[in-house]
Formats: C-alpha cells, sequence, structure tokens
C-alpha cells in the first residue's frame, strides 16, 4: 500500500514559549476533501502553520511518505502544498494577473500554466474580468477568491485553506465551496480545510478532525459526524 | 536663456546621478524597511574596482560591465554575510551596520587606493556638443543617457520578467511570497545587488566630473536621500523623479542665487530634506504608511 498523502503524528508547534498544538495526529489520504473543526484558539490555524513549517514544531509530518521537518516553507510550497492563509495574503500592490503568475513560482513544472489561468478564470470570472485591477482594489469575497485562485495556481497535490469564509457574505461563501467542490473533482487536489462555519465545513468534506486545545478529540467520515449529538449541540447549534 | 537651459541639462545630468543612487536606496528601503547609509560608499568602492581593471588595461565598456557584474555580487555577498544575521534585529541596529559598512568601505578605500584624487576617464567625447546653437558637455548628455537606459532595463526586468515578479512580491509580502515558494532571502540578496550596481554605475558616470577619492560619494549620498525623500522612500518612480528635481533645483539655485554659490549648494539638500519631512512626509510619489498599533 503507498503511503498516505499527508501523515501527521505527534505534532506540537509553540508560539515563542507558548505552546498551542499537543500532539496532535491525524491522516489525509489522497483525493478527499477534509475539514479540522474546533472553537477559537483550539490549534486549528496553527496546525496549518505547522505543516507549512511557518511555526516551531515538533513531532513528524510526513507528506506523500516524505517528512517535511526541517524543511523551509518555500520548500514545503514546493513539493505540492498549497497554503491558502488565514487574511487571505492578497499582494495589495501586484494586479489579479500578477497575483495570480506569483502563484505559479513554486510549480514543478512550468507546463501548462495558460490552461491553468484558463481553468482558474473559469471558476472565478470576475478574476478574469478585474485581472488588469490592483488587487488591493478588490472586495473580501473576491480576494478570497483570488487566494484560492493563487493557491490552484500552483497545481498543488494538497490545499491547505485557512477559514476561506470569514467575513463574507452566505452567497459569496457558497460560490467558493462549489468551485472548491469543482476543483478537487476537476484535478483531484486533497484539500484540508479549516472552518468556523461548521455547517459549510461538514457539507463539504468527507472527512472531519475535531480540535481541542491542541489535541485531535474526535474523528471520522463527515456524514457519521453530523449525526454526532455532541457535535451537533457543540459546534452546528441544534 | 542659454545658460538657463544649460544650467538645466547640467542639473539633470547630476540628478541622474541622484537618481541611481536614490533609486538603490529605495530599492533596499522598500524589501527591507532599511536605509543603507553605506550606500553611496559602496558605490565608491566600486568606482575604484573599473579605475583598477581600467587601470590593468581593459577597454573601457568591459571594465564597465565587469564592475557591474561585481558590484551585483558584491551586493549579494553583504546581504548574505553582514545583514542576514541582523536581519530581525531592531531597525537602529541594522542601521549601525549599514553606517558601519559606511567607515569599512571609506576606510578599506583609503587604505588600498589612498586618499589622493584620482582623475577617471569619461567614455564621451570630449569635444562638447551643440544642439539648436547650445553648448552641452558631452560627458553630461552622456551621463544622462546612460542612466536613462539602466533606468529602462530595471523597469523592464520589474516589470516583465518572472524574478522581477518574485522580487516585488517577496518586498511586500513576505509571507504570502514564501508560500507561493519563494525564496524570500535570496530575494532580498538580489535587490541588494541590483541596488549595489546602481550605485556602481552612478560612481562610474561621476567621477569623472567630481575626481575619484574616499570621500567621494559623500556629498551624492546626500543628495541622493533628498530625492528619495522628496519623491517618496516608497516609490521608485519617485526617486528618480526625485533625483532629477534636486539635480536641477541644486544647479539652478547655485548659478542664479548669488550668496549660495557653489560653497552652500548642499544646504539645499538638507533644505530640501526638511522641507519635504515637514510638508509631506511621504513624499511626492510615496505612499502614507499605515500602521496598526
Amino acid at each position: 500500500m503507498s503511503a498516505p498523502l499527508l501523515e501527521v503524528s505527534g505534532l506540537e508547534a509553540w508560539y515563542g514559549q507558548t505552546k498551542a498544538l499537543h500532539g496532535v495526529s491525524f491522516t489525509i489520504e489522497a483525493g478527499g476533501i477534509t475539514t479540522i473543526l474546533g472553537a477559537n484558539g483550539a490549534g486549528k490555524t496553527t496546525t496549518l502553520r505547522a505543516i507549512s513549517r511557518m511555526v516551531r514544531t515538533a513531532g513528524t509530518v510526513r507528506f506523500q511518505g516524505r517528512p517535511l521537518d526541517g524543511l523551509a516553507t518555500e520548500d514545503v510550497v514546493r513539493l505540492g502544498i498549497a497554503h491558502a492563509p488565514e487574511g487571505r495574503g492578497t499582494f495589495v500592490n501586484l494586479t489579479v494577473e500578477e497575483n495570480l503568475r506569483v502563484g505559479c513560482w513554486g510549480r514543478s513544472s512550468k507546463d501548462g500554466i495558460e490552461e491553468d489561468f484558463e481553468r482558474v478564470y473559469g471558476y472565478f470570472p470576475v478574476l478574469r474580468e478585474r485581472r488588469a485591477q490592483l488587487a488591493g482594489t478588490l472586495s473580501g469575497g473576491e480576494q478570497q477568491m483570488l487566494a484560492v485562485a493563487r493557491a490552484l495556481m500552483l497545481r498543488p497535490r494538497l490545499l491547505l485553506l485557512d477559514e476561506p469564509s470569514l467575513g463574507l457574505a452566505p452567497l459569496v461563501v457558497r460560490e467558493i465551496f462549489r468551485i472548491l467542490r469543482a476543483a478537487n473533482r476537476d484535478s483531484g487536489v486533497s484539500i484540508l480545510l479549516v472552518e468556523q462555519n461548521a455547517a459549510l465545513a461538514l457539507d463539504l468534506a468527507d472527512h472531519v478532525f475535531l480540535l481541542e486545545t491542541g489535541r485531535v478529540v474526535l474523528e471520522g467520515p463527515s456524514e457519521v459526524l453530523r449525526r454526532d449529538d455532541s457535535i451537533r449541540r457543540s459546534y452546528l447549534g441544534y | 536663456m542659454e545658460i538657463f537651459i544649460q544650467q538645466v541639462v547640467a542639473g539633470l545630468a547630476t540628478g541622474s546621478i541622484y537618481a541611481a543612487l536614490a533609486l538603490a536606496l529605495v530599492m533596499i528601503y522598500e524589501a527591507t524597511d532599511v536605509v543603507n547609509f553605506a550606500q553611496g560608499e559602496m558605490a565608491m568602492f566600486a568606482t575604484y574596482v573599473c579605475w583598477t581593471l581600467l587601470d590593468a588595461g581593459m577597454p573601457y565598456w568591459a571594465a564597465f560591465f565587469a564592475t557591474l557584474a561585481i558590484a551585483f555580487a558584491g551586493g549579494i555577498v553583504i546581504e548574505r554575510v553582514v545583514i542576514r544575521p541582523v536581519e530581525n534585529a531592531p531597525i537602529l541596529t541594522i542601521v549601525i551596520v549599514t553606517i558601519g559598512l559606511l567607515v569599512i568601505f571609506n576606510s578599506l578605500a583609503g587604505w588600498i587606493y589612498s586618499y589622493v584624487q584620482k582623475p577617471f576617464p569619461s567614455p564621451f567625447p570630449k569635444e562638447p556638443i551643440r544642439i539648436g546653437g547650445i553648448v552641452f558637455g558631452a560627458h553630461a548628455l552622456g551621463q544622462i543617457a546612460v542612466t536613462l537606459v539602466v533606468l529602462l532595463c530595471i523597469w523592464l526586468f520589474f516589470r516583465f520578467t518572472p524574478l522581477g515578479l518574485a522580487m516585488r512580491a517577496a518586498a511586500q509580502n513576505p509571507v504570502s511570497s514564501r508560500l507561493a515558494g519563494i525564496r524570500v532571502g535570496w530575494m532580498l540578496a538580489l535587490g541588494w545587488g541590483l541596488a549595489a550596481m546602481f550605485g556602481a554605475v552612478a560612481g562610474i558616470m561621476v567621477a569623472p566630473v567630481l575626481f575619484l577619492d574616499p570621500n567621494m560619494m559623500g556629498g551624492v549620498q546626500i543628495y541622493a536621500f533628498a530625492a528619495a525623500t522628496l519623491g517618496g522612500f516608497t516609490s521608485p518612480l519617485g526617486a528618480v523623479v526625485g533625483g532629477l528635481i534636486v539635480g536641477v533645483v541644486e544647479n539652478l539655485v547655485g548659478t542664479y542665487v548669488k550668496f549660495i554659490g557653489t560653497e552652500l549648494k548642499l544646504t539645499v539638500a538638507l533644505a530640501i530634506i526638511i522641507g519635504v519631512l515637514l510638508v509631506k512626509p511621504s513624499g511626492l510619489f510615496g505612499r502614507a504608511v499605515v500602521r496598526r498599533v
């Protein structure tokens, strides 16, 4: 059997002296959509940052069997892990098209860039309309679309998404989630999603991890967890 | 009228030097928020390298481009070896480091080449050029042309090449750049290399006018500061426009305002710096920096 796409075991992370993750372990199989649920401060964002090696960590993360320990963020990205960060990370003084070109920098192959432009412009027609505009002039929703599009330009094997729904109108969020599903179906990119909006995330994902104060406390297929009473009460509110 | 036009062109010529050095300052400032006080001395030292190559019998343009290559590599090495270790230190630390570099380069040049002024050749003809009945120095025109060509190249580089785009991205948003797979540290080093290269162009072009000595760039550096402040430390275009304006103003004031003459010309630069900081601190083209506190 081949190695799972991502294997996290005993992952710990620190911000300065403060420990934010206390031994998180989970596995992601290729091709799926996984979500990490949890309250504020549970360590969801930190988990993504630890995978991208943006924080100090201990424990191991293996990507396609290869340990990521000791790699720099840019090398992790080059292996095919795209990360659309919290706050969208827009290059506000570059045009929309330049933002997408920056997203191509870490690709393993420079072939097919033009097709990928067509593909993401197909997903997000508004970005095509605004491709010559400075990205800082886009609305919040459009910047989130740009963040997803920029991550897809890497042609990643794994896409890490941090709170794509944050601060956006429900209609825009629904649109973005529809495209995430389409991207997952079209290119087989695996997605690891961190979301506050549990109902939405459970809807999209096929597998769920529940994080509480830096530990995984529960996991399972999303249809099972959706029926779980404690999840429903704590995260879905009904 | 003739004198006026001559003085304006002469001002543009020195202004183009300020522009090149100011652009170097702005590039490093944009990428790292650091004002490199050693920029002028690095340029001076590069000019000595060029002098050495010429002295060894190398043809002018070969020595010119070889010097640019050496300056580029030197800038990268300085960033990697001297600046990198203090990258995350407080701004004041880095400023002191660049001032240390200033002193080191100055002393090194004096030690190796002595403080005696050396004549430096111009690649342009000795005979003045006549345009529409007005006489211009050939070196002044050549100096403007060389600077414009360099600026054009650099603009094309940043605007149209993937590497240029990556460097702009790294300067703007290092975190997102890393997440796009850009090696931000190297982009900063490349920025230092390019800045050192502009400095070298400025030094080589100004040396025939000022004569080469270890303190040659001292005044030029202050004018370049004035240029960058005037144009806005956050705007490369501003640095260039600011450089040209400072050059022209300096020249016109020196010519027409008798009590200033040549002795007090440097005061004009300082007056510009203070004036801009009082009236519009972000400069003509700069954007006001907003910081959440």
